[in-house]
């Protein structure tokens, strides 16, 4: 098995519809239930309540710069093999990795106001989010103005390239232009453990859930996206006959 | 490619053409700051860096659509991919051409647009020198984006959402070796960064403005 056999829509189409429901249910009750776990733990000594907002701040913020790094993955594929599915799932996950953005942008602002005293303040990481925001924006924008559907996918996936290159000079380019007050990663590999663990296992949860439920919207949307190419055909073979 | 670089300036500069354009945007930009945030000399020198790396930006961004839209209308983009010179070349030469009539004017007359904003004296040839280092890169990113959106309607205002995030680490590397220099520190780190960005858009942008540009021709 490869991910070449799903560049035959009617392949994906099958797999995707066996695997659609549970990644539903999955993301239902992983979100849902991480999050109200999260909402069910104690208040934070220094923080209070506030604390619990990183239970959709953070999982949105890691799928925001994910969804993004699939895109790319996608587009490559796309530039080399002509991968049909591909390009339709990039396209399918953009709209997503920009409100998981917004989700974590508008989190964060309203973490931010009790504890830092400011709803947005430009900080390298702040900073590189909405930039991450505006590059979404373009991507969709550039999908959404180029009509034949193959030319769209070329000139998306460049775009994709060159702006993965730029999203990430950005991101360094922000920390040289100003040293914010955003704490670092508080859940690390390389650090060790700087969380304890009540807030750790549902914050663990919910971002399986963030996870599961992009798997399950970006199939949703790839079904819709090949449906309508089917549409389109159907409808070009008419005006034909 | 000489004859594509010489014909393209004479376009440019005599056919009515974007020629000063964007110098007089610079300089209408350098006229509305002070109307809108107050004519007070110490505050203009504080946000001088600033509003100048901001200024030639957008009047960068200004002539940019038109880098290959007439010679797509008018059909000689078709012509140039299939003369001998490989795409890339031709996204080159025309990125310089536009660096030629937009950028240099620019790193020139920047002393006088400094003057009008109060720059502090010490910055004047750190801003000469990092415009100098930083206009080429925005006009290679430029020919990107205007590669990628040749084939459209309205593409002049999806350019400027495609390509103004692609500015910003442009914008902060030049924009901070100014402030610097007006502060009295060390400039060289910036500058470094600047032309580092604009080596590496030279090396790559052309060959994947050249690919966005078959796409728009097929």
């Amino acid at each position: 098995m490869s991910i070449w056999e799903y560049a035959n829509p009617a392949k994906f189409m099958r797999t995707s519809g066996a695997i659609l429901p549970f990644a539903v249910a999955g993301a239902a009750l992983c979100a849902i239930g991480g999050v109200l776990w999260g909402f069910l733990t104690p208040n934070d000594v220094r923080q209070g309540a506030t604390v619990k907002i990183i239970f959709l701040h953070v999982p949105a913020a890691l799928m925001a710069i994910n969804i993004w790094l699939m895109m790319l993955v996608t587009s490559l594929i796309w530039l080399v093999r002509r991968h049909h599915v591909s390009a339709l799932a990039a396209k399918a996950a953009a709209p997503i990795g920009a409100v998981m953005t917004l989700i974590a942008l508008i989190t964060g602002a309203i973490w931010g106001q009790p504890m830092w005293g400011t709803w947005w303040e430009w900080d390298p990481r702040l900073t590189s989010f909405l930039v991450l925001f505006l590059f979404y924006l373009g991507y969709m924008a550039l999908w959404s103005a180029v009509e034949d559907a193959d030319s769209a996918a070329d000139l998306t996936s460049f775009l994709c390239l060159v702006g993965s290159v730029f999203a990430l000079l950005s991101r360094y380019a922000v920390l040289f232009w100003n040293q914010g007050l955003h704490q670092g990663a508080s859940l690390s590999v390389a650090s060790g453990e700087r969380m304890s663990a009540t807030y750790k296992y549902p914050l663990y949860v919910s971002m399986i859930g963030f996870f599961l439920l992009f798997v399950a919207l970006v199939l949703i949307r790839t079904r819709t996206e090949i449906r309508r190419r089917r549409l389109a055909a159907l409808l070009a073979r008419e005006n034909r006959a | 490619m000489k004859a594509l670089l010489w014909r393209d300036l004479r376009l440019a500069t005599r056919a009515g053409g974007g020629f000063g354009l964007a110098l007089a945007f610079f300089l209408i930009v350098c006229t509305l700051v002070p109307f809108g945030v107050g004519p007070e000399g110490r505050t203009l020198a504080l946000i001088a860096p600033g509003i100048l790396w901001v200024g030639a930006l957008l009047s960068c961004l200004l002539s940019l659509d038109r880098l290959f839209a007439l010679d797509y209308e008018d059909g000689s983009l078709d012509l140039l991919a299939s003369s001998p010179l490989p795409g890339e070349a031709v996204v080159a030469v025309k990125a310089l051409a536009h660096w030629l009539t937009t950028g240099l004017p620019l790193v020139l007359a920047a002393p006088v647009f400094g003057l009008l904003l109060h720059l502090p004296g010490p910055a004047y040839a750190t801003m000469m020198l990092s415009l100098l280092l930083g206009t080429p890169a925005l006009s290679m990113l430029g020919a990107f984006g205007a590669a990628v959106t040749v084939g459209l309607r309205r593409g002049g205002l999806l350019l400027s959402l495609l390509v103004l995030p692609l500015y910003i680490p442009t914008l902060i590397f030049g924009a901070e070796a100014v402030r610097r220099a007006a502060t009295g520190q060390a400039v060289t780190t910036p500058l470094v960064f600047l032309a580092g960005i604009t080596l590496a858009t030279l090396a790559l942008v052309p060959f994947v403005a050249a690919g966005a540009l078959r796409v728009n021709l097929r």
